[in-house]
């Protein structure tokens, strides 16, 4: 076992854990998603791109790609949030929080394929 | 360098700066989600949280010192107390990831990476033709600076970091991407664009032959059509270049044997060569010629061996003066000593003697033998070695009557296979002629362009380096004659400062010293020496149609298409 092995993989499932959880729910229901949990999605998210970089394989590339797609869906989704409430004015509205947990549904899949490639990764190595 | 150990310099530095973008990205966190949670007002007064938006600004503009104050509202006290947490968090992360991108900044295999990389860019994004020259020792220096001068490009490859640099310092038209590398590795060789597209000739001139034995190989396995010269100072290297058939061998010691052998029966024949590839624009003095009779040669290293063996094919007897025992191969007069003393002279017998040849291994004893010697008998005729390019003034004090200078040969030698490749057979030719022939082509040459080197070129006849000619030509022109030609695009009536000297057919038959009346065919490779001014005058004559066809029927031809119509319709 290797220790920045473990890490690698805590972050990057970590990742997509903390983003189903701001996914699921009630698409246009406020209530159903924390703001919170997203910012810890977006930390995450920037760590774990950051744990890849300086990996030259092509399998490396990929993981990184993925992961610069999550941060600028979860980012997109957190600037989305910040200018309908704190520019607009307006309280979270169901149009507005619709928008911002169907961006985050998109870092979500990037995630996932992540987590995919993670998992191949340690079969291929297994063989 | 270490070849197949390299990185490219981003992927390094994404790699070292890990650990602080992490450390920064989780202040930041930290920073903004406390102020969140930290319990503040609002502008009524009232309990209010900071919103995600305004704790990441406030972050923001703190963390990078910048500092706007208490933004949107006064901070509560319990904010304050978060904030100044924050700033030394802050303060800290970013003295880390600076702190370390310096280190990798200042950090000599990154800087090196970072080198490598744009000398290979350099010599990707090479659109013309260029040499590549492994080894820039004084030999490489006459080389570059020879090509340079010619508007060729370099590409220079040097593992001695000291004398890279002072490539730098030399002031040359054209850049030269070099690299401080080992050029025994094929790595480095295909990094300086060994097999790029438009390289034309690779030049080994270390003065280590196992070096100049490694890029032989490599050149001749990895471009084996590209032109490998390779300098040679040791039989036994020449014979192993020789045997995986490496182009040219250059072994300045062997060239010089044969020029002192050329000089013995032809003289004449040898001053022409001088004259011929001296480097263009230098002074060939007219030295008095080598005497038969006896001659004394001090020092029997390679240079030596090889200069006895040339001396005695001329039939000169020769007497070797050397410290150690003659060695078991050696035939003829051997003298044990140090020719460094007036002793050892005159036991060799200087006094009748009609040669020196000084040519042990430093520069000192060799001038100390020739002084003495010279004492002992002033009209002696010498030839110094000169070892080192700096002791260049003290030889050039002593009056000697031919001077070998090794790195003078071997970039002479390179000069004329790259540039004039006609002036080897052309020379072939000479050296088969009488004395008598050569010494009045000898007269003739200096008559016309003086002591001098010319500048020397080959022209061909074809589509791309001689388009109007080769136009006109093609479909059954006209009758060109040389004379014709070789005018004056400025005044026809003056003939050009050039002379041609060679001409090689397609048809492969060839054509010593032409008349002026001797056709221009095509596909004719013309060797020329003259002067640089005729050179581009020529030039211009064979490419543009209107000076060529005012230089062979003195017609003016009006360019463009609407003068052209004007002058058909007046006509």
């Amino acid at each position: 076992m290797n220790l920045e092995k473990v890490i690698f993989g805590f972050f990057i499932v970590l990742a997509a854990t903390l983003n189903f959880g701001f996914f699921i729910g009630d698409i246009d229901n406020a209530v159903h998603h924390d703001v919170y949990e997203l910012f810890a999605a977006i930390v995450v998210n920037l760590i774990a791109t950051v744990l890849k970089f300086g990996d030259r394989t092509q399998i490396g590339a990929i993981h990184l790609s993925t992961s610069l797609v999550a941060d600028l869906q979860l980012i997109a989704a957190a600037v989305v949030w910040g200018y309908g409430t704190t520019v607009a004015g307006a309280p979270l509205s169901a149009d507005l929080t619709a928008k911002i947990v169907s961006l985050s549904g998109g870092a979500l899949f990037a995630n996932v394929v992540s987590v995919v490639i993670l998992i191949a990764e340690t079969i291929m190595q297994r063989r | 360098m270490i070849p197949g150990t390299h990185h490219g310099s981003f992927f390094l530095i994404l790699r070292r700066m890990r650990a602080p973008l992490i450390l920064l990205i989780l202040i930041f966190a930290i920073s903004v989600l406390g102020l969140t949670i930290v319990p503040g007002y609002d502008e009524n007064g009232n309990p209010a949280r900071m919103s995600f938006f305004h704790a990441f600004y406030f972050i923001s503009y703190t963390a990078t010192t910048i500092g706007f104050g208490e933004v949107p509202n006064a901070f509560s006290e319990a904010q304050r107390m978060w904030a100044t947490l924050c700033i030394y968090m802050s303060v800290v992360g970013w003295a880390y990831s600076i702190g370390t991108l310096f280190a990798l900044f200042q950090d000599k295999n990154f800087q090196h990476a970072l080198k490598v990389e744009q000398f290979a860019r350099a010599v990707r994004r090479l659109r013309e033709p260029f040499f590549l020259i492994c080894g820039y020792g004084e030999t490489g220096r006459l080389l570059t600076r020879a090509l340079d001068r010619m508007g060729l490009r370099v590409v220079a490859v040097e593992v001695d970091e000291v004398k890279a640099g002072e490539l730098e310092l030399h002031t040359y038209y054209a850049d030269i991407p070099t690299l401080v590398a080992d050029a025994r590795y094929p790595e480095v060789l295909r990094l300086a664009g060994l097999t790029h597209p438009n390289c034309r000739g690779v030049m080994t001139l270390t003065n280590d032959d196992t070096v100049n034995l490694s890029v032989a190989i490599a050149a001749r396995l990895l471009a084996p059509t590209l032109p490998a010269l390779c300098r040679s100072e040791s039989p036994e290297s020449t014979a192993n270049m020789a045997s995986f058939g490496t182009r040219h061998i250059i072994s300045p010691f062997e060239k010089f044997g044969e020029y002192l052998a050329l000089a013995l029966h032809a003289p004449s024949a040898f001053h022409l060569l001088e004259w011929l590839t001296g480097v263009p624009g230098s002074l060939v003095e007219p030295h008095r010629d080598p005497p038969h009779g006896r001659w004394l040669l001090c020092g029997y290293g390679n240079f030596g061996r090889i200069l006895t063996r040339s001396l005695r094919q001329e039939g000169v007897e020769v007497i070797v003066i050397d410290q150690g025992p003659a060695p078991a191969d050696y035939e003829g007069e051997w003298l044990c000593g140090d020719a460094t003393g007036a002793q050892a002279l005159r036991t060799a017998g200087v006094e009748t003697a009609s040669g020196i040849i000084a040519c042990v291994g430093s520069d000192v004893n060799n001038l100390s033998i020739a002084v003495t010697a010279r004492e002992l008998k002033p009209d002696l005729f010498v030839i110094l070695r000169q070892n080192h390019f700096a002791n260049a003034p003290l030889f050039d004090a002593f009056p000697s009557d031919l001077r070998v200078v090794s790195s003078r040969i071997v970039a002479h030698e390179c000069l004329a296979i790259l540039t004039t490749p006609l002036l080897v057979p052309f020379l072939a030719q000479i050296k088969q002629r009488d004395e008598a022939w050569s010494r009045r082509l000898v007269k003739r040459l200096t008559d016309r362009f003086g002591w001098k080197v010319p500048n020397i070129w080959s022209v061909r006849i074809n589509a791309e380096n001689a388009p109007a000619l080769f136009r006109l030509l093609m479909p059954a022109g006209p009758i060109v004659n040389l004379g014709s030609l070789l005018q004056d695009p400025a005044d026809r009536a003056r003939p050009l400062e050039c002379e041609v000297l060679y001409i090689m057919r397609d048809d492969d038959g060839t054509v010593l010293l032409p008349d002026s009346d001797q056709e221009v065919r095509v596909g004719d490779q013309l060797l020329l020496v003259g002067t640089r001014e005729a050179q581009s005058a020529l030039a211009l004559t064979l490419e543009n149609p209107n000076t060529l066809d005012y230089v062979l029927t003195g017609h003016d031809v009006p360019g463009g298409w609407v003068w052209e119509r004007l002058a058909r319709r007046r006509a």
